[in-house]
């Protein structure tokens, strides 16, 4: 059976970046939000570190230092207008959280407190600047709680636990979306004049991430099977400090508190690396300087695989009201007193910089040209818009969730208020009946926890902090033969009820496809930049790849790239040093 | 940074390193309680697992392992894995807790996995949450403030923001209100995780909607039901003082603090 919806615009996922839009759509039009989880479990809510905003509460600071340091610390593959935009609205932003009701540290005067994040500088590199505004060590969560909190207030629909499994487009343009609701296993079809995609990034892919299960890529999965191009998804965040083994995410703020990181020889080895901000350089030259030291022997833990981190220095008060979680996470998880023993930790994959190419209106658009597509729209991670670049700033993922989430909710909610509403295409559903009938008919085949494994595992050796061609064309080989094996993959449990066996395997499907566009995308970019370090090409090569890359799925299932220009500004493109 | 070599061999020998240091398990033999009404009707039943499993992991990959290898069929709920979503509060050896907050070396050799009680049980270890999400909307959890918005932010000193600073920490996972004995014998009492989240807005000095929220919470719905057991304080997995914030608005109400 398929149940019928129809709404002026549809939010797929409740994190801080469809909340946000929700916020913004459900005020001005017809308005539901789809989620595969309830809100509050949301990855938005494990964030931890802050939200940076040059409010210049504590120290001098300006929203162009802040778009300088965007644009620099994403090694100059940023939109820069687009940077400059999120920067100037970082500070009205941080301002609508606190009036509605954000619990922020506080200064002694009672204003919003800053502290230091890594690559944020004052006056285009000078020194650290306390510009990131935070709740503890938990602002992620801060922000999901506040936002949802104003989605009660404003009684706003949410379909929980529903699973958006494709894209449905008639002559070009949204006609809505086919979801699978997991409570009964029924497809529900939602007819909308405007779609807006916030399901978050696909960090899932790789052996060790501070990524929840359920980031599995699924917006960016479903377009690109639908023909959508997804941008730079080479450029993937590997966080330096995560729980050893278990990749989960220990924040940038234990550094930016004061928190150094050692190697096996006790060395405040990041001194080498970046004689001005040391332990606060930005994550991918922290990752990649560990890798090193790793690479070469001095590594610690049973492996000689981790280096320490170290918070014995810091006062009491600092670890307990500026760091509480975190910590509590080295006692739970590493069976470690961070207060008096050193913690190991490792780099852990951590954000997606590419995604579903957008412009600054959350407008999904196609091609060089930019051409938006009538009714589709994306938001924070699972978007790249791009003001992160080759790498992402500390703190600029939360920015970009409420900044870009209100921007897209209100374009959506604008189009959709002057639009008709769309004609379905014949038999909508189809599609996902076929798949998800294919999935559960299937008498026997592969293990998809097998598979999920193998991806992970050879993910995380192959195309982590570093690569090079031979690593990446074993990739593809991997992927073809771990595709090839997906098509036969078999689910045990054939009912209908919270089957999330079924659920799993599909989302094993959409970091099958996001995998494949990675690997094509980083043996393509035959430089090194941000987070993609090519061994066998170390430099930066501005001559050729100052541009965007953009992978598409072809008909025949390879991935075509095809390459779009960097929105440049003011900041010309020099030598990134810290 | 480049190092002189760049075979693919240094890159594979992290793999190796890994497999050397996932030899060490234990075996762990899991107790579930199950229940699928597609399967069994209304009958539920328990099943056992043997597996074997790395004493640092924590009890959800243990009961990964049981449904990505052994019964696929298995159904519980997950995201984050690490104790900030919510998502796997279950009663593990007779008390509520998060599975990815169990560490297995602490319940191995044996451990017992049922659902949180007092909510109606779907489908083996998934709860309907629906009741338990509507005693949190009833005590108007958002902020309430019509004195107008300044260009900036409203002031609030460090002393202000520390007073409800422990309810913020809520995560809305139900440990505490499932492990309450009034909640499980009165589906109408809003429960502690509510009172957890009333409390959280009533001690903000930014909000005026004190008054309201604890006339919700004086009517018979609300905080008197609280017998203090303190098994709700117990049960929080954030480690919040939940009886004590359930005594607080007690007395703002007694007293009328307001």
């Amino acid at each position: 059976m398929t149940t019928f919806h129809t709404y002026d615009a549809v939010i797929i996922g409740a994190g801080g970046a469809g909340l946000r839009a929700a916020i913004e759509a459900s005020d001005r039009v017809r308005t539901a939000v789809i989620s595969k989880l309830y809100p509050t479990r949301s990855h938005t809510g494990t964030a931890q570190g802050g939200m940076c905003a040059a409010l210049a509460n504590v120290e001098e600071d300006s929203p162009e230092w802040h778009a300088f340091d965007t644009v620099k610390g994403g090694d100059y593959l940023v939109d820069q207008p687009a940077a400059q935009l999120m920067c100037e609205e970082a500070v009205h932003a941080v301002y609508e959280l606190e009036h509605w009701g954000l619990p922020f540290n506080r200064t002694p005067e009672g204003k919003i407190d800053q502290r230091r994040f890594g690559g944020h500088t004052r006056n285009h590199g000078e020194a650290p600047v306390k510009r990131a505004c935070f709740a503890a060590d938990r602002t992620g969560h801060m922000i999901l709680q506040t936002l949802y909190q104003q989605c009660v207030k404003r009684n706003v629909r949410f379909f929980n636990e529903f699973y958006v499994l494709d894209q449905l487009m008639v002559d070009g343009a949204c006609a809505g979306v086919v979801a699978y609701e997991l409570a009964t296993g029924e497809l529900h079809v939602f007819r909308a004049k405007a779609v807006l995609y916030a399901t978050g990034g696909y960090g899932r892919m790789f052996r060790v991430s501070s990524n929840a299960h359920t980031l599995t890529g699924d917006g960016p999965g479903v377009l690109f099977r639908r023909g959508i191009p997804l941008e730079d998804m080479e450029f993937f965040q590997f966080h330096p400090t995560g729980v050893y083994k278990m990749g989960i995410l220990l924040s940038e703020a234990v550094r930016g508190e004061g928190g150094i990181l050692l190697n096996a020889e006790s060395e405040r080895f990041m001194e080498r690396y970046a004689p001005t901000v040391k332990d606060l350089a930005p994550r991918d030259m922290v990752s990649r300087a560990i890798f090193q030291e790793i690479r070469e022997g001095r590594g610690t833990g049973p492996n000689r695989d981790a280096v320490w981190l170290d918070v014995r220095h810091l006062p009491r008060d600092v670890i307990e009201e500026k760091l509480p979680d975190v910590t509590e996470f080295a006692r739970v998880y590493l069976g470690v007193e961070p207060t008096t023993e050193l913690v190991p930790i490792q780099p852990t994959a951590h954000y997606a910089m590419g995604g579903i190419p957008t412009n600054t209106d959350g407008q999904v658009v196609l091609g060089e040209e930019e051409t938006p597509v009538p009714g589709l729209y994306a938001a924070g991670e699972c978007a790249c818009v791009s003001v992160h670049g080759a790498n992402r700033l500390g703190t600029n993922s939360l920015l970009d969730i409420v900044v870009f989430g209100r921007r897209g909710g209100k374009h959506a909610a604008g189009f959709a208020k002057d639009a008709d509403l769309p004609d379905l295409p014949e038999r909508p559903e189809g599609y996902v009946r076929g798949m998800v009938d294919g999935l559960l008919n299937r008498p026997e085949g592969a293990n998809a926890a097998d598979i999920r494994s193998e991806l992970q595992d050879s993910m995380q050796d192959l195309a982590f902090v570093v690569r090079t061609e031979e690593s990446l064309r074993k990739m593809q080989e991997i992927l073809d033969s771990l595709r090839e094996r997906f098509e036969r993959v078999y689910v045990q449990d054939t009912g209908k009820m919270f089957n999330t066996e079924l659920m799993e395997v599909v989302e094993l499907g959409f970091l099958l496809e996001c995998a494949d566009a990675l690997v094509a995308a980083a043996l393509a970019r035959d430089e090194s930049r941000g987070g993609h370090y090519r061994e066998d090409h170390p430099l930066r090569d501005d001559a050729n790849w100052l541009k965007h890359s953009l992978a598409m799925r072809q008909p025949d299932g390879s991935v075509m790239l095809s390459t779009k220009p960097v929105k440049l500004g003011p900041y010309v493109p020099m030598e990134r040093k810290y | 940074m480049a190092s002189e070599t760049n075979e693919l061999g240094d890159i594979l020998d992290a793999s190796d390193l890994r497999a050397a240091g996932a030899a060490h398990t234990v075996t762990l033999t899991l107790k579930i309680r199950r229940y699928n009404p597609e399967v069994r009707g209304d009958e539920s039943w328990w099943d056992e697992f043997e597996i074997q499993v790395d004493p640092d992991d924590r009890l959800l990959d243990a009961l990964h392992q049981v449904k990505w290898y052994h019964d696929g069929t298995l159904a519980l709920r997950r995201s984050c894995a690490h104790g900030i979503c919510g998502s796997d509060a279950m009663m593990i050896n007779g008390k509520n807790a998060l599975a990815c907050k169990m560490i297995v070396r602490d319940v191995a050799p044996k451990v017992t996995v049922e659902p949180i009680r007092g909510l109606p049980v779907l489908k083996d270890l998934i709860v309907d949450m629906e009741p338990f999400f509507a005693g949190y909307r009833s005590v108007l959890p958002y902020l309430i403030n019509d004195s107008g918005e300044p260009d900036n932010e409203r002031r609030q000193s460090p002393e202000e923001r520390h007073a409800f600073d422990d309810t913020t920490k809520c995560i809305l996972c139900a440990a505490c209100t499932t492990s309450c004995p009034i909640f499980w014998g009165d589906e109408e009492y809003v429960g502690p995780a509510a009172i957890v989240n009333a409390h959280r807005f009533i001690y903000d000095s930014r909000d005026e909607g004190g008054r309201e929220r604890l006339k919700i919470l004086s009517e018979k719905t609300g905080v008197f039901r609280c017998r203090t057991t303190f098994n709700c304080t117990e049960a929080c997995p954030r480690g919040i003082e939940v009886t004590k914030a359930i005594q607080d608005v007690k007395r703002s109400i007694l007293f009328d603090r307001f």
